[in-house]
């Protein structure tokens, strides 16, 4: 019990303590040396306008935590069924590498005003599908490794039950494959909401997290806009810890990949 | 289909011959890992393969479960191919490796060659409740693999592995990964498993004392390639007869000496010390 609490202290207790003082010592810097809100506002400012422009944000994160999830979901289930193909099927592997790589090494956002185009700028379209197609490379890259996965003592297993290939993948193949399908989740939570909140600067009706930074900014009202980036960084971390959350469920039996 | 299925040997081994090929480019050859073995198991009969590392033992024992096909020769399981034994689930299997899957319930493990073949979730729960108790392990049904120690592992194993009452049970080093006292416990627990089911057994060792106190002919194998240099017949009475009283009688150490020539080619008087695993 005694490590357990040890080791909760520095796990826990020290990122919280560096945080704080972290934070003391941007007041004190600020404070300190009179820096103007529009170089550096404090965080207290920051915090303050956070609670006054709370509707405003919450508006904001709404529209911008929807089209990340609608992106992550729509990325990872595509991203899972392709990688379950890619499994079976061999040639779909083979065709798939070049797709998969090209995508990897896009800049997804950089399709975002040509999504625009496509969908129209008053629609949330374009930023949904650019964090789905985001989402789609870690999901499916970690999802077809798990599925690589299977021991030779299940393999040999399943063929002295004479089970069917599609037994094979159910029973053993994807269960098998889940850690690795949270874990490349959780990488990709990350990704479509950095991906929804940059899709947001290149155009699209002015709703979201984003928009209101860039609005915030251009009426010089600095405070706000970090109050918005505040807003942000929250929206990312709620989807990593949730995500987090679930990789670690699917992972309870078993050591972590 | 045959009218005196019981008159079939077990398992039915002749002139099988199995090669890997190995390396590519220059490099490249092939290891013979048996010839031209002859072996028969009647039903109920327990026998070992034995012999160092590279015999060929788990390789018969895979031919057999048709996990992989010979090179040359015929392996008849109930008078069956290899192939159709393994498609009507003739055999049961277990291995070195509990091999169980981790995310599921101890109770699901055992039940999940019944589920793949489509047996009601009633009669797979009654099962795996008596699997359990055979095993004793009744109290561990709602726990899962990594909550288990090994010897418990291999437990539920083997009780996956009689699910289906096989007449034929093959096992590959199941006691391989196990301490000396859990080892011996479990080969107790085996012959009064076999005793009670009445399944014939080929089980793969490389443990002389094991061999001997589970087996009623202990086949012995020499390597490069992998041949039967020797069968030995243990005479200590049935196998589901045996109790730990055994390892201390003449006849055993008799047995254990007779393997031991067999395997070295040699008198037993030649070797000192003995070889107790």
């Amino acid at each position: 019990m005694r490590g357990v609490s040890r080791r909760s202290t520095t796990t826990v207790i020290a990122p919280i303590a560096f945080g704080l003082l972290a934070l003391v010592l941007w007041q004190v810097i600020v404070v300190g040396f009179d820096v103007k809100p529009y170089v550096l506002p404090s965080p207290l400012n920051i915090g303050g306008q956070f609670t006054r422009a709370l509707g405003t944000i919450w508006s904001g994160t709404r529209v911008t935590g929807a089209n990340a999830l609608v992106g992550l979901l729509l990325g990872a289930v595509v991203g899972i069924v392709a990688a379950i193909l890619s499994a079976l099927v061999r040639v779909l592997d083979q065709l798939s590498i070049p797709v998969v790589t090209a995508a990897s090494v896009v800049p997804i956002v950089a399709l975002a005003p040509v999504l625009y185009t496509m969908f129209g700028a008053g629609a949330e379209t374009a930023r949904q599908l650019v964090a789905a197609i985001a989402v789609f490379v870690p999901v499916y890259v970690n999802t077809l490794r798990g599925l690589r996965q299977v021991r030779p003592v299940h393999r040999d297993l399943m063929r002295a039950y004479a089970a069917t290939p599609w037994q094979l993948t159910r029973t053993v193949t994807l269960p098998g494959a889940l850690p690795f399908v949270f874990t490349g989740l959780r990488i990709a939570s990350s990704i479509a909401v950095i991906s929804a909140l940059i899709a947001e600067y290149f155009g699209g009706p002015v709703d979201g997290l984003a928009s209101s930074i860039t609005s915030a900014a251009s009426y010089s009202n600095y405070t706000l806009a970090y109050a918005f980036v505040l807003g942000a960084i929250l929206l990312g971390l709620v989807f990593y810890c949730v995500t987090l959350a679930l990789e670690k469920l699917a992972t309870r039996h078993r050591p972590t990949p | 289909m045959t009218t005196e299925p019981l008159a079939k040997p077990a398992v039915l081994v002749e002139g099988v011959g199995k090669t890997f090929d190995v390396g590519r480019g220059r490099s490249a050859g092939t290891v013979v890992a048996l010839d031209d073995i002859q072996l028969s198991v009647a039903t109920g009969e327990f026998v070992s393969l034995i012999g160092p590392s590279g015999c060929g033992k788990s390789t018969l024992l895979r031919l057999i479960a048709d996990l992989d096909q010979p090179s040359v020769g015929d392996i008849r399981v109930f008078g069956k191919t290899a192939r159709q034994a393994r498609i009507d689930q003739d055999y049961g299997i277990a291995f070195q490796q509990a091999g169980l899957l981790p995310w599921r319930s101890v109770a699901a493990n055992i039940e999940l060659p019944l589920e793949l073949h489509g047996i009601g979730r009633e009669a797979r729960q009654k099962r795996s409740a008596e699997l359990l108790a055979l095993v004793g392990l009744s109290d561990f049904a709602d726990r899962f693999p990594d909550q288990l120690s090994g010897g418990m592992q291999q437990r539920v194993a083997i009780a996956r592995s009689l699910a289906e009452s096989p007449e034929l049970l093959l096992m590959d080093e199941p006691f391989g990964a196990l301490d000396e006292m859990t080892r011996e416990r479990m080969q107790g627990e085996l012959v009064r498993i076999c005793g009670e089911t009445g399944a014939a057994v080929v089980f793969v060792t490389h443990s002389i004392p094991e061999a001997v106190f589970l087996s009623d002919r202990v086949v012995v194998m020499s390597p490069r390639p992998g041949r039967i240099v020797g069968i030995v017949d243990v005479a200590l009475g049935r196998t589901g007869d045996r109790d730990d009283d055994l390892r201390e009688a003449s006849t055993f150490f008799a047995s254990v000496k007779a393997v031991r020539e067999a395997l070295h080619g040699i008198p037993a008087a030649a070797i000192t010390g003995v070889e107790t695993r």
